[in-house]
């Protein structure tokens, strides 16, 4: 994550200076600049200064426009950290009583008066809040993109699914059929893998990228040819925190029109999501009989995977010994919001400095407490809506495209 | 610079990778599957077996062993050896025929296929032998060999013999097709020609003309020529055989008898005849077939015939070829039987008073009882070796004392550098311990467990006694013996120490039994503890089998494993996981549900931890919730017939019509509807909710650093199947305290896999990256001591992926990715140690796994590099990939079908193969190379029967046919 850390400009010096605002209190610090830490860390020394150890805050900073932005993430708080010139303004608020219309472009400085009272002043508990509420930048996540629109063919698409543990299922299926290439003998039949049914309201439907009869060409930049149905699947699930398919859309008619800045829309914010790229599983010594896996050409090589399944969550049974009913409980207490925390903390990170994350298991789960009602939430889906869903299921599996 | 420096490290390790790797598939343990034809040469002591699938394997003195396979994929139906040649002769139901034979090369035999029916082969290949080939149609036709040359001048065609049929013959307008052709054992130019419908003719080669005529009029089986050339035998199908004498000079053959041997109700036929003289007595009768139909058309029995003693030998599998060895000084004393069943070689020994049964030195059934799981132990002490084999002498008191028969080659193989025991468990609740080391795999113990628990049915089985006067004199022979009294005894796991001698063994029930090995028979009571998996967990209702019943009182036990403590898991589902430390003197296990840990010399329990996920009904209920037992579904389905014949009878016949009608368009559209639907995968991350998550799927134990850096203790690892390691810190009272001061385990650490795969494997690695020793191991030095400065680490193998975990912070150190890679999944793991072929002293360990795939690969330790790949299975072979298991020297098993285990070898410097050689015999004295000899009389092509026209005998045929009209 370092490697967009830029060395700071000269004028300016190596620390920063942080005012922070918590309803009419002013804390002042300040951070180096050249290592300001991760977010999370930071918000603990945030809720540390302000003495709050226990309020679930809402941090916003003033950028160089006069813009409040959110800081919830080791990104944009970096961001926040770089572009402090030189004083870095904090507004903290309660979660509960959050004022979301107050983040956007030109919030401060157009609505100064209004706005940015109300986020100063303390604001009134009976105030109306808006009929929409449209949540926090930090509440939005990336669901899918296009990528690498620039170096595929026009027919073929790259779209990335972000499932990050949210409840949603990725909700597609896959089958084997049979597509027509034109080689140099002319048209041949080739056996190919399919997308056969998609789970509405799944992560693949509301996408709106995937559909029917598309055909599946690469699963995480790996060649699927010559793979069987179950060995796809197998590829799939195992990407399926981070799962990039190509495929080469059974309706060719909204492809991205290359030059046309018409797949910018999608594409936008996501340059930095293909570098989850892999390094060719090539057995060594074996090359000649198994044939090495293909490694897609254009696949820029740049950073390493970013995968979220690296980081496994290791939990410590710290202290005094324990009778083992007593441990029973105690795990199976813990055992259902095991590594979401950091989930929702790095959502687009390509970081993968750290691999382990690990929490006290006897302490608190600092900083997650947000996403913990999240978690339990989706590890506690009721049944009967799954079967509903998979009455829904549309299917349409037995065309075959050519 | 850099890199032409990396170039030259990195062609270094390739060599370094050749000589420390090789795939081989070096030989076949177990019997045939599906065996279709058996031969024999009593000249070079050589038994050939063919099977369905095309495999054509030789077997001589043990170790002796040979194998080849048909390009063509169809069954073998007749294999015989050319008389005093080192070459035998394949028929196949496709109508080819294929010459193999065993050529030596570098001072070893190998099998080779050289050369197929052509009817265009090169001319004047002279001097060969001859082969009759009978046809269905009724033709013989005569083909010279090795050069399979057709010898059209001297074929028998169907005219040739329907003209000098005697007129008052009843058949003689439809002789059917050749079903024996014979030899004459004095006059190799006269052979008998067995037609279906009953008639012999007896043809003289030399003049082309028949000489004799032996009118049968039953539907013959098949043929025998007496030695002394003056009798024919003759079977047939109602189960009657007849002895016709050649009389010289009177052209009349007399009948002298019809036998129907287990006459007075219509029998069976018989389906082969051979009679065989002795030199100072009478002659040895033997027969397949001919029992009573109704009463006991279902067995499958061969008669042996001797003065007066006769016996039916009862075989619990079809009936596929016999052949008698015979010895004396002029090889004609009849001295074994041996009988070729579906399922199994039983070899009975003729010579010794009440005709033993000689135990085969291999092609042994494994799967006398279906095997459900192996285990092998590799390098065992000799002390262990030796008193396995005691009890299991023991065992085998019923055999005959007779050395092995068949002795043809001679085995060049270098005695196995070290034991190795394989040990298999059964459905029925046995464990078979088989000596592993060599080329031949041979039983050398039996453990049964059914005796520890009170089963419904009763243990001596009277099949093997046959009451006094019964007739037909039946006698059981052979031990394949599929049926299971109680699936739960089944065993699933086993776990064996071969320095302490103790064993544990896990099996369907949720049944632990430790045992120990003892050289005196003990009457003991074994104690049962029954340990509550659940701990609590309620709302749950186990749905599968109940729990065995262990025996309150005390059971004698023979020498050998002797059970002395039972652990119930409770619910009694299957053991999925099982280790033992007999170091520490405990046992871990698992089940779906949790795991325990067990002091078996306290005889408590140390740990349980339940691993169940409360959402998984699926692994709650056990698994025969769903599918309905057989007896319920059998009633069910009376019921339902029952309850249609009411209904039937109440309503208009219209009305049923229609309900059929509906019923049948309903069938209908589902059957469309199933044809329609293509094969789909769900594309699902895994989650917590998944079925089984909790199920134990790897226990170990290891001496590491778990709690922190500077002390090592005992500790306790599982892995489940939804991705999590528990792992626990073990305390061990001093050895001096070590029976009453209490053990406790504390849990330490917990990791979760992201990926949430199976965990299939748990190895820690010690400071020098090597795998930590096996207990015992190093108090018997036997194993350099492990490392204990440098920093430990565990590596946990999921079946997407590898990781190192750094000990005891545990944090992720490398891992290697497989599934997301290249859409394979580990299935097995083991680790190896590999030798450098080149240096005697440099060897390095690895860590060997099959994936789904049916691939098998080595990564390097501890750096999880991957080193070599090799398919070995095919992937469709679900229960070969499944049934894999790997030695600590790079070898492994797999069950290739039921009956047979396939050995192969990673190592360069370890391999157990075959290597044998085989000498062609001296000619006999009175042939002459200048007369074309006919196939030997005991050996002889008796008929080839083809149940479709062979192409190109068709084309004979036309040929023939149109140089007649």
């Amino acid at each position: 994550m370092n490697k967009n850390h830029r060395v700071p400009s000269s004028r300016s010096l190596s620390a920063v200076e942080v005012k922070s605002k918590f309803g009419a209190e002013f804390r002042r610090f300040s951070l180096d600049r050249s290592k300001p830490g991760r977010f999370d860390e930071f918000y603990g020394l945030l809720q540390h200064v302000h003495r709050i150890p226990n309020v679930e805050l809402l941090v916003a900073y003033a950028d160089v426009h006069g813009d409040l932005l959110p800081i919830n993430n080791d990104d944009n708080y970096l961001k926040a950290v770089k572009s402090a010139n030189p004083l870095l303004r904090l507004f903290l608020q309660r979660k509960e009583e959050a004022d979301y219309t107050t983040f956007g472009t030109d919030s401060l400085t157009r609505k100064k008066n209004t706005v940015l009272s109300a986020v100063l002043l303390r604001p009134d508990p009976n105030k109306k809040k808006p009929p929409v509420i449209i949540s926090l930048p930090k509440d939005f996540r990336p669901v899918s993109s296009i990528i690498d629109v620039d170096i595929l063919p026009e027919t073929h698409r790259r779209v990335r699914l972000y499932k990050h543990g949210q409840e949603k299922p990725l909700g597609f299926y896959i089958r084997d059929g049979s597509s027509v290439r034109v080689t140099p003998q002319g048209l041949e039949k080739v056996p190919g893998i399919f997308i056969s049914r998609l789970v509405p309201g799944g992560l693949a439907d509301s996408t709106g990228l995937l559909a029917v009869n598309d055909e599946v060409l690469e699963v995480n930049g790996i060649e699927v040819v010559g793979k069987s149905l179950d060995q796809v699947t197998d590829m799939m699930i195992a990407n399926s925190h981070n799962l990039i398919i190509t495929v080469k859309p059974a309706n060719q008619r909204n492809n991205v029109v290359r030059g046309g800045g018409g797949g910018g829309g999608a594409a936008s914010g996501s340059s930095s999501d293909s570098g989850a790229s892999y390094h060719g599983y090539v057995p060594q010594g074996a090359a000649a009989t198994a044939g090495p896996t293909h490694i897609i050409q254009n696949f820029p090589v740049g950073e390493l995977e970013s995968d979220e399944d690296d980081e496994d969550l290791v939990i410590e049974v710290g202290g005094e010994a324990e009778t083992i009913q007593r441990t029973t409980s105690n795990y199976s207490m813990l055992s259902l919001p095991r590594y979401e925390p950091h989930l929702n903390l790095r959502t687009t990170t390509a970081a993968n400095s750290c691999s382990a994350f690990s929490i006290n298991a006897n302490g608190n789960l600092r900083g997650s407490g947000g996403s913990l009602t999240n978690t339990n939430a989706s590890s506690t889906t009721p049944s009967p809506d799954r079967a509903k869903e998979r009455r829904n299921l549309e299917e349409e599996g037995t065309v075959i495209t050519l | 610079m850099k890199r032409f420096r990396r170039h030259g490290t990195e062609s270094q390790r390739d060599r370094l990778k050749q000589e420390l790797f090789q795939f081989t598939k070096t030989v076949e343990h177990g019997f045939p599957h599906q065996p279709s034809a058996l031969g024999y040469s009593s000249s070079l002591q050589l038994m050939a077996i063919g099977t369905r699938s095309g495999a054509i394997k030789l077997y001589g003195a043990p170790g002796v062993e040979f194998m080849g396979l048909h390009d063509e994929n169809a069954a073998v139906t007749q294999v015989f050896f050319m008389p005093h040649q080192v070459e035998l002769v394949t028929l196949l139901d496709d109508n080819s025929l294929h010459m193999w034979t065993l050529r030596s090369h570098k001072g070893l035999s190998e099998l080779l296929e050289i050369g197929r029916f052509l009817l265009t082969g090169p001319p004047g290949c002279s001097g060969g032998e001859l082969l009759l080939l009978g046809t269905e149609g009724g033709h013989v036709f005569i083909v010279e060999v090795p050069g399979f040359r057709e010898l059209e001048e001297m074929n028998i065609s169907l005219d040739q013999i329907t003209s000098c049929v005697p007129d008052d013959y009843v058949g003689r307008r439809n002789l059917e097709h050749v079903e024996a052709l014979q030899e004459n054992p004095i006059n190799s130019n006269q052979v008998a020609i067995g037609y279906g419908r009953g008639l012999m003719v007896i043809w003289d080669l030399n003049h082309r003309c028949a000489i004799r005529h032996i009118p049968a009029t039953q539907q013959l089986e098949s043929m025998w020529w007496t030695e002394n050339g003056s009798c024919i035998l003759s079977s047939h199908s109602d189960g009657s055989y007849c002895c016709w004498t050649l009389r010289t000079g009177d052209k009349k053959e007399e009948e002298e008898k019809s036998n129907i041997p287990y006459g007075h109700f219509p029998c069976k036929a018989i389906n082969k005849i051979v009679q065989l003289p002795t030199a100072g007595g009478p002659p040895f009768l033997l027969f397949s077939g001919g029992m009573p139909r109704a009463s006991y058309g279902d067995r499958h029995c061969i008669t042996v015939i001797y003065s007066k003693t006769q016996v039916a030998f009862d075989f619990t599998s079809r009936i596929i070829d016999f052949f008698v060895i015979r010895d004396g000084p002029h090889h004609t004393e009849p001295s074994a039987l041996v009988v070729l069943v579906e399922e199994e070689l039983v070899v009975i020994d003729l010579q010794t008073e009440g005709w033993p049964v000689i135990q085969t030195p291999y092609l042994v059934p494994l799967h006398s009882s279906a095997i459900t799981c192996s285990y092998h132990v590799s390098a065992i002490p000799l002390k262990l070796w030796e008193r396995i084999i005691a009890a299991g002498v023991v065992q085998n008191t019923q055999y005959s004392k007779k050395l092995w028969p068949i002795t043809g080659g001679q085995n060049l193989a270098p005695d196995p550098p070290q034991r190795d025991l394989l040990l298999t468990g059964h459905e029925d609740g046995t464990v078979r311990f088989w000596d592993a080391s060599g080329v031949c795999l041979y039983p050398l113990y039996k453990l049964s467990t059914a005796a520890v628990f009170n089963a419904d049915a009763d243990l001596n089985d009277n099949m093997s006694q046959s009451a006094e006067g019964e007739w037909p004199p039946f006698r059981k022979v052979g031990c394949f013996d599929p049926y299971s009294d109680d699936p739960r005894l089944g065993i699933q796991k086993i776990h064996l120490c071969k320095y302490s001698g103790y064993l544990t063994v896990a099996g369907t029930a949720g049944q632990i039994l430790m045992l120990e090995l003892n050289d005196e028979a003990a009457e003991q009571t074994v104690e049962a503890k029954v340990v509550d998996l659940l701990q609590g967990q309620e709302g749950f209702r186990w749905k599968g089998h109940t729990q065995l019943d262990v025996r309150e009182e005390p059971v004698l036990f023979p020498p050998g494993f002797q059970p002395f403590t039972v652990v119930q898991c409770q619910p009694p589902a299957v053991v999925t996981a099982l280790n033992l430390h007999s170091e520490w003197k405990l046992v871990a296990f698992g089940t779906s549900h949790g795991f325990g840990v067990y002091d078996y010399l306290q005889k408590n329990t140390v740990l349980v931890k339940c691993t169940l996920n409360p959402s998984d009904q699926l692994a709650m209920e056990g698994p025969l919730s769903r599918v309905k037992s057989i007896k319920k579904s059998l009633r069910q389905s009376f019921r339902r017939i029952r309850r249609s014949r009411v209904s039937l009878r109440k309503h208009h016949i219209s009305n049923t019509n229609k309900v059929i009608q509906e019923a049948n368009a309903r069938l209908e559209a589902e059957l469309a509807e199933m044809e329609l639907a293509p094969v789909q995968r769900k594309i699902e991350a895994r989650s917590s909710d998944d079925s089984f998550t909790g199920l134990v799927r790897i226990l170990c134990f290891a001496d590491t650093f778990l709690s922190d850096s500077s002390h090592n203790t005992p500790s306790l690892w599982a892995g489940t199947n939804g991705g999590t390691v528990f792992a626990y810190i073990l305390y061990i009272p001093p050895v001096e305290h070590r029976a009453d001061e209490a053990l406790t385990a504390q849990p330490a650490k917990e990791i979760q896999l992201m990926h949430r795969a199976p965990v299939v494997g748990i190895v820690v690695l010690d400071g020098h990256g090597a795998p930590l020793p096996e207990p015992l191991e190093t108090a018997h030095d036997l194993a350099r001591s492990p490392d204990l400065l440098g920093s430990h680490h565990v590596l946990v193998i999921s079946e997407e992926q590898f990781k190192v975990f750094t000990l005891p912070k545990l944090s992720s150190k490398m891992k290697l990715k497989l599934t997301a890679v290249d859409g394979s999944r580990v299935r097995r793991v083991g680790v190896a140690w590999f030798g450098s072929s080149r240096t005697e002293d440099y060897g390095e360990s690895g860590l060997v796994f099959l994936t789904n795939q049916g691939d098998v690969h080595v990564l390097s330790l501890p750096h999880i590099k991957m080193q070599i790949r090799y398919p070995c299975i095919r992937r469709e072979d679900v229960s070969g990939i499944a049934s894999c298991v790997f030695t600590k020297q790079g070898q492994g098993f797999y069950l290739m079908s039921p009956s047979e285990f396939e050995r192969f070898s990673l190592s360069t410097r370890y391999l157990v193969e075959p290597r044998c050689l085989v000498e062609a015999p001296l000619p006999p004295v009175f042939s002459n190379q200048h007369q074309p000899k006919l196939e030997g009389a005991s050996s002889a092509l008796r008929y080839m029967l083809s149940p479709y026209f062979p192409f190109f005998l068709q084309e004979i045929q036309k040929s023939l046919e149109g140089d007649q009209t």
